[in-house]
């Protein structure tokens, strides 16, 4: 007798991806497709893929797709959402277009409590244009555009996003997960769980920040992009929930 | 049934009786009547009105309801219109249906909260970057903005293609008495077939997951879409043009006006042929399409035109094209927010007649 | 009544992350010296019979390579 353990979710498509290797997008992308597996809710399921890597989503997951122009996500979900308020829309977003250029539709659409979800996947760099330095990368770390390292006085310091989100009323739950180790990949699946779960019931905005490799990026092969996440990223962007109101 | 409105509240109105699902906007002068109206009326309607963070999350949310099929619209003056330029592009790559507003206002930059004709350029241009076109309406009466609006949602889903409604602040403003009932049909949407929604988002329920996109970076893509797009724009250019005439047939001198510095054409012409004098007006109500071959016909016959416009000389480019060196062309404007007046245009002609 | 654990690495598209050897507890997995199509050195099993079904390979691939079975056996 043989009996399925662990399968991919039907909520990805049959195709494989043109990420990095290491990349942890592909994680980030399995773990949203379990929960609508999960859920039961690939066909009412909205996506919003942004601008940058992550762009290629709508050809990788099973259900509706669309793009949004940079930083817009959030803003694009609120159009749908408020027409379709059954249907379950989500955003995912990297560290540059949600913390960067689309702050403004962020702290809004959070700030109206648009009953939707976000991911948000932080890994410290502009992967798709090469590796510059992101709002969320941390102070000393090297990127294209801060050969020397991110200085305070020049660039300022790095953005904790769920932080900033979690004096907004209008935020309902804040959770910071990582797809380091399995323990980690499986805590943020609850987190993201929980965010969709938060959207059913009607409950308001909901955000998971991933801190993810980009091991191109940061110059670092995979393993060492997670040994640095670990050891490093997380003494500024602790773990855990954040928020659950 | 008669009614007095003034012009944005027509737009509101005519909006509704078209069909409006939802509208995001965010305030700015001359036209905050729009948002104020749709604030009341709306909710009452169980449709969506969200006064929103700025201009470009107002259009990026226009884009999120039309991707599901529905009626959006978005309103707006030149600088906020300017914002959201870069939506405009997304929503043309992605050939979603929606109405946006200008009413326009004095510029560059933040220029003044007068009426104005200064975005002709930008309107009929496409606005923001790649090779795209909105389709663009200029009404030129409260009853035509009334009308217009009411239209421009089956016009935009005909042709999967943001339909831009511009008026300057002054039509906004004024209020006239019209007739709702009696139709003018100068905007007539013809549809060979249904309105095809085979595309949208809501969800992939019974049918393969869908996906809307403006990335297409594989060898060639990108061009074959250009070319798609060309297409549909080619067939736009050839049934949706819509221009009126007045006296042009025995016209010495043909104004070309449009929106507010048409009706104070009209007046001029009137007021000279009642006097005897050979005026004509020729009034594109689309500016794009524009009416290219029509000005064009015309140019074989009158010998002198006279643009006018309420900027320094921007529709002036196209009526050059248009009449492609057949006929003298001269100009009357005036910019930053001044109203073109009858006696200015009537002098300008007595200078062109002798 | 034990089990046995199947392991079915899809290795013609495996990009060599390395994130399933790293984490696997029972070191069934290793990187192999030849490399595929794609032109990595791609992930190949040392010993199925030490493995414990745990996932953790699974949790871990960006690329959704790896599926696991489970069989009973009398």
């Amino acid at each position: 007798m043989k009996a399925t353990k662990f399968i991919k979710p039907k909520a990805i498509k049959e195709l494989y991806h043109n990420y990095c290797p290491g990349c942890g997008h592909g994680i980030v992308h399995r773990l949203v497709a379990e929960v609508v597996d999960e859920l039961n809710i690939r066909d009412k399921t909205i996506g919003i893929a942004p601008v940058g890597c992550a762009v290629f989503a709508y050809d990788y997951w099973n259900f509706d797709v669309s793009e949004a122009p940079h930083g817009r996500p959030p803003a694009v979900a609120t159009g749908v959402k408020r027409v379709l308020p059954d249907r379950i829309v989500f955003t995912y977003q990297g560290d540059g277009d949600l913390a960067a250029i689309g702050t403004a539709e962020i702290i809004h659409a959070a700030n109206r409590s648009e009953n939707i979800t976000v991911i948000f996947v932080n890994n410290t760099v502009y992967g798709m244009t090469s590796g510059q330095m992101a709002p969320t990368t941390i102070l000393g770390q090297k990127t294209l555009t801060t050969p020397y390292g991110r200085e305070i006085y020049k660039d300022g310091y790095p953005l904790k996003v769920c932080e900033l989100l979690s004096v907004i009323e209008g935020t309902k739950y804040l959770a910071r997960g990582a797809v380091t180790n399995p323990k980690n990949v499986a805590l943020t699946k609850s987190y993201i769980k929980k965010a969709f779960v938060n959207q059913i019931e009607n409950k308001g905005f909901s955000l998971v920040e991933i801190l993810s490799m980009c091991p191109s990026g940061l110059h670092k092969s995979p393993v060492e992009s997670i040994e640095w996440i670990e050891n490093e990223l997380v003494k500024y962007f602790p773990l855990g929930v954040i928020k659950d109101v | 049934m008669k009614k007095i409105l003034q012009g944005n509240i027509a737009l509101c109105e005519g909006a509704i009786e078209g069909g409006l699902d939802a509208y995001y906007a965010y305030p700015i002068t001359p036209q905050n009547e729009i948002s104020a109206y749709f604030a009341e009326v709306l909710p009452k309607l169980d449709k969506i009105f969200l006064q929103v963070e700025s201009e470009v999350a107002a259009i990026n949310m226009v884009f999120g309801s039309a991707l599901t099929g529905k009626r959006a619209m978005t309103t707006s003056s030149s600088p906020g219109i300017s914002l959201m330029q870069e939506g405009i592009s997304y929503l043309c790559a992605c050939e979603l249906p929606c109405v946006i507003v200008n009413v326009m206002r004095g510029g560059p930059g933040l220029g003044n909260i007068s009426g104005s004709q200064q975005d002709y350029f930008q309107s009929t241009r496409g606005g923001g970057h790649g090779d795209y076109y909105t389709i663009v309406l200029a009404p030129f009466s409260v009853k035509e903005i009334y009308e217009f609006a009411k239209k421009s949602f089956l016009l935009a889903e005909k042709y999967r293609n943001p339909v831009l409604i511009i008026y300057d602040g002054y039509l906004g403003q004024m209020m006239e008495v019209f007739d709702t009932e009696t139709q003018e049909g100068k905007l007539e949407i013809k549809l060979e077939k249904d309105i095809d929604k085979s595309w949208i988002l809501d969800g992939a329920k019974n049918r393969p997951p869908r996906k809307i996109r403006s990335l297409l970076m594989a060898e060639g893509e990108l061009e074959k879409f250009n070319l798609k797009l060309k297409e549909k724009y080619d067939i736009i250019k050839e049934n949706e043009v819509r221009v009126e005439f007045y006296y042009v047939d025995d016209a010495e001198v043909c104004l070309v006006g449009y929106g507010m510095s048409a009706r104070v054409c009209l007046e001029v012409v009137n007021n000279l042929r009642e006097k005897a004098i050979k005026i004509g007006l020729i009034r594109p109500i689309t500016l794009f399409p524009f009416p290219y071959k029509e000005i064009f016909e015309i140019s074989k016959k009158v010998k002198k035109f006279l643009v006018v416009e309420m900027n320094l000389g921007q529709m002036l480019e196209d009526v050059r094209i248009a009449t492609n060196g057949n006929a003298e062309i001269f100009f009357y404007g005036r910019a930053g927010g001044s109203l073109v007046s009858a006696d200015e245009i009537i002098n300008k002609i007595k200078e062109i007649i002798n | 009544m034990s089990k046995k654990y199947i392991l079915k690495i899809d290795s013609e598209h495996c990009k060599g992350c390395e994130l399933c050897i790293v984490n696997c507890p029972k070191r069934v997995l290793k990187l192999s010296e030849n490399i595929n199509k794609l032109g990595y050195r791609y992930v190949e099993i040392v010993d199925i019979s030490r493995c414990t079904g745990c996932g953790r390979c699974y949790l871990m691939c960006p690329d959704y390579l790896i599926e696991i079975y489970e069989e009973e056996l009398k």
